[in-house]
């Protein structure tokens, strides 16, 4: 069997595959284009719920509750506040006059990592198929239980770490903008 | 062509937020574009979770805590989520900061260190 061509390759999810990454790109390239900051945060919101959709098609739907619950709940909320907090600069968002440049070193590196991933022999860390892919789709339509005993055992020491890290950016944030 | 398609939507996701955090004069705008760039990311970690398996599983197709080897994706993508929140409140915080200081937030006219 190839790669993924499990129950997943039908019809239906390749639709919804094509229509989900032509939002992300497109919304995504709006971000980066439009001039106006607060449409472009709203943008963002577009690419973000893209995001959530393929984590939905890649079976990792608490994923796309994490994703939808920080990113389009919190981060986005942060980013239109900070807009609207420092509004008054007149001329939108320009860009450098070296855009040109930049756009050449992006395209020329999505092309080389196109080029390495299609290039690539994925079947040497063996695809998730045939007789296989029953066990995994337990796994998956399972995971939260598994994925709290993973944070709490083989990740127990990145876990602590980052919840440090919360801790301390939150007081960070919080002395940073306090007024003096 | 599964796993590969995934790839490429999020090498192309990272480019887009790569153009945008080189070429923007606007800190929010750069903040933007790397959230984009950690969408990609989070998209290759998820893909790569849903569909590879470690080499040491693939031979023996039913082992008894499989999870912990399938889902290690997962994990990675909720640190990355984890750390980009982090990053951007702490990034918004620096530049309401810089903005109530110094009147302007775009990247050009902050460089009060090099003066």
């Amino acid at each position: 069997m190839t790669l993924g061509s499990g129950i997943e390759s039908s019809f239906l999810t390749e639709l919804v595959f094509w229509s989900l990454s032509i939002l992300i790109v497109s919304s995504a390239i709006a971000v980066v284009q439009i001039k106006d900051l607060f449409r472009a945060a709203l943008f963002l919101i577009v690419t973000f719920l893209g995001v959530a959709g393929m984590f939905i098609l890649l079976r990792a739907e608490f994923i796309a509750g994490v994703q939808l619950m920080v990113y389009v709940g919190a981060i986005s909320v942060l980013i239109i506040f900070a807009i609207l907090l420092t509004r008054d600069l007149e001329d939108g968002s320009p860009a450098h006059s070296f855009r040109i440049p930049v756009a050449l070193v992006a395209i020329t590196f999505v092309l080389i990592a196109i080029y390495s991933i299609v290039n690539t022999d994925w079947s040497e860390i063996s695809a998730i198929s045939g007789d296989l892919e029953p066990e995994v789709i337990k796994v998956f339509s399972n995971a939260i239980p598994s994925l709290s005993k993973m944070l709490l055992s083989d990740f127990v020491l990145a876990f602590e770490v980052v919840s440090v890290l919360l801790l301390s950016v939150v007081i960070a944030s919080l002395s940073i903008v306090r007024e003096r | 062509m599964g796993l590969e398609k995934f790839l490429i939507l999020g090498a192309i996701l990272f480019g887009i937020g790569l153009y945008g955090a080189l070429s923007k004069k606007h800190a929010i705008a750069i903040l933007m574009s790397l959230e984009i760039m950690f969408n990609g990311i989070n998209i290759s970690a998820v893909a790569f979770s849903r569909y590879t398996l470690p080499y040491s599983l693939s031979n023996e197709p039913v082992v008894e805590d499989a999870a912990r080897f399938i889902l290690t994706g997962h994990v990675f993508s909720v640190f990355i989520i984890t750390v980009a929140a982090a990053e951007v409140a702490l990034g918004l915080a620096i530049i309401i900061a810089v903005y109530r200081s110094l009147q302007t937030i775009l990247i050009t006219e902050t460089a009060e260190l090099k003066k």
